[in-house]
């Protein structure tokens, strides 16, 4: 586990419910720069909603989110400034389909004034010959496939040069066989050393890539550790049983 | 023969004023459409915006009401008793051109279905594009204009020609308010003429021409705003 990173992301005592129904529990946590944290568990553990509650796409019922050392729950804050800075990869790619792949690409970026046209474009190819699809420029999403797709959002992601990457169970929908290319990446993505949260069921790429691995159940986080550790001896019993049916 | 057609020809499009009739009601069933149209689909985009950002998000709750109150009278009263209402009520005591008149009265109407269509268009998009559009850092409003509408604007496009066609046509009633448009021009004519085949028939036949122009520009549009899809 990196320890050493400063804190990007804390979380303070998240809960989130719907109704009557408790899907965050109070989860407390942080996310380290430099760190990739695999989040596994159970379908309705509230996984998902704990990673969309990171910028905010699902607002918390109570608790705090610090990013950045800024309260990213206080409705004064200006959250679009922080998503900025937080990229996110979503399990449906939402990829924008009247857009030509580049246009997904710059569109943020630009209209952000963060960039020029001509930045934004350099950046666009560089992002496309790193997720290998520089040929794919000027296609549509409609006519990539899956695992493309994917690649494309993350290039769209990364183009607005986040401190920290949030992956929604990217690889969930796709062919088996285009998983790799999307593992490829996010495991190069890992490497260069980029902040990233990804739920996942791919148990070979937490062990292989992430520095920390939560196990979330019933809205709360019930087990954490290094990969190693997590996956060779985990404690509680609800993990045993969980590794036990997807390994 | 010759002869004959130019007597023919003189008595319903030159004769005692025919000309004058005619071209002035082409020219006002044209300016009213425009004017009508350009009201209704800003109108109609406006309270589409205001129904479904309600609807999505919970806000904006006062104008969602005022929207739900407009689109309720406009749609559950006759466009012509709107349109008389107009006149002879609203805009009574104003000295205003009869064709602007008309064109708002048209306007307001034509807007409260062009929000329904707009809306459903709205609603039609997956919640993901708003939630990438919103996690790149794009404001809400920024989203909707550049990711939400555009998408949304093809897929009702069809439904949007068929009620500018609609719209064309029912501008026929302007004559109600003592106006001449195509077709009280095609009465008129009639009324000197004690000939009803050919003036209609003429009237028909403007109207004909002008919704085949109006549906090959938007099917032209339309064409353009495919080259997405594959």
């Amino acid at each position: 586990m990196t320890t050493d990173g400063r804190v990007l992301i804390e979380v303070q005592e998240l809960t989130k419910r719907f109704g009557d129904n408790v899907v965050l529990d109070g989860i407390s946590t942080e996310i380290r720069q430099g760190e990739v944290v695999a989040i596994i568990g159970p379908s309705g553990s509230g996984k998902s909603t704990f990673l969309r509650s990171l910028n905010l796409l699902e607002v918390p019922t109570s608790g705090r989110i610090l990013f950045e050392g800024e309260d990213i729950t206080d409705p004064k804050v200006d959250i679009n400034r922080h998503r900025q800075k937080i990229g996110m990869v979503f399990q449906q790619f939402n990829l924008f389909p009247h857009k030509t792949v580049k246009e997904n690409i710059m569109l943020a970026p630009v209209t952000l004034k963060l960039m020029t046209n001509e930045q934004a474009s350099a950046k666009a190819d560089e992002l496309l010959n790193r997720v290998g699809l520089p040929d794919k420029a000027d296609a549509y999403p409609g006519s990539l496939s899956g695992g493309q797709k994917q690649r494309i959002a993350i290039a769209r992601a990364l183009a607005m040069n986040p401190d920290v990457m949030l992956f929604d169970e990217p690889t969930s929908a796709l062919d088996p066989e285009m998983v790799g290319e999307v593992l490829e990446i996010m495991k190069e993505l890992a490497e260069s050393g980029m902040t990233m949260v990804v739920v996942t069921h791919e148990m070979g790429f937490a062990r292989e890539v992430a520095s920390r691995v939560i196990f979330i159940n019933n809205g709360n986080i019930q087990e954490e550790g290094a990969p190693d550790e997590f996956f060779a001896h985990p404690k509680h019993p609800r993990l045993q049983e969980f590794l036990s049916k997807v390994l | 023969m010759w002869e004959n057609i130019q007597h023919w020809f003189n008595r319903y499009f030159v004769d005692n004023g025919a000309h004058e009739w005619w071209l002035t009601g082409l020219k006002t069933t044209l300016l009213v459409t425009l004017l009508a149209l350009v009201i209704g689909v800003v109108l109609g985009f406006l309270v589409a915006v205001v129904r479904s950002t309600h609807e999505q998000t919970g806000k904006l709750k006062f104008l969602n009401v005022i929207a739900k109150i407009y689109l309720t009278i406009i749609r559950g009263t006759p466009t012509m008793v709107q349109v008389l209402i107009c006149y002879s009520i609203v805009f009574a005591s104003v000295n205003l051109n009869n064709i602007i008149i008309g064109g708002i009265a048209f306007g307001i109407n034509s807007g409260a279905y062009v929000a329904e269509i707009v809306r459903s268009g709205i609603m039609s998009i997956d919640r993901g594009q708003m939630e990438a559009g919103r996690s790149l850092g794009l404001s809400s409003g920024q989203t909707m204009k550049l990711i939400i509408m555009p998408q949304a604007f093809k897929n009702v496009l069809p439904a949007l020609i068929n009620e500018m066609i609609v719209l064309l046509k029912e501008t026929s009633i302007i004559g109600y308010i003592g106006t001449v448009d195509i077709t009280k021009a095609a009465t008129l004519v009639q009324s000197r003429t004690y000939d009803a085949y050919v003036p209609l028939l003429t009237a028909a036949v403007f109207y004909l021409i002008l919704v085949m122009i109006l549906t090959h520009f938007m099917g032209k549009l339309e064409r353009r705003l495919r080259r997405s899809d594959h």
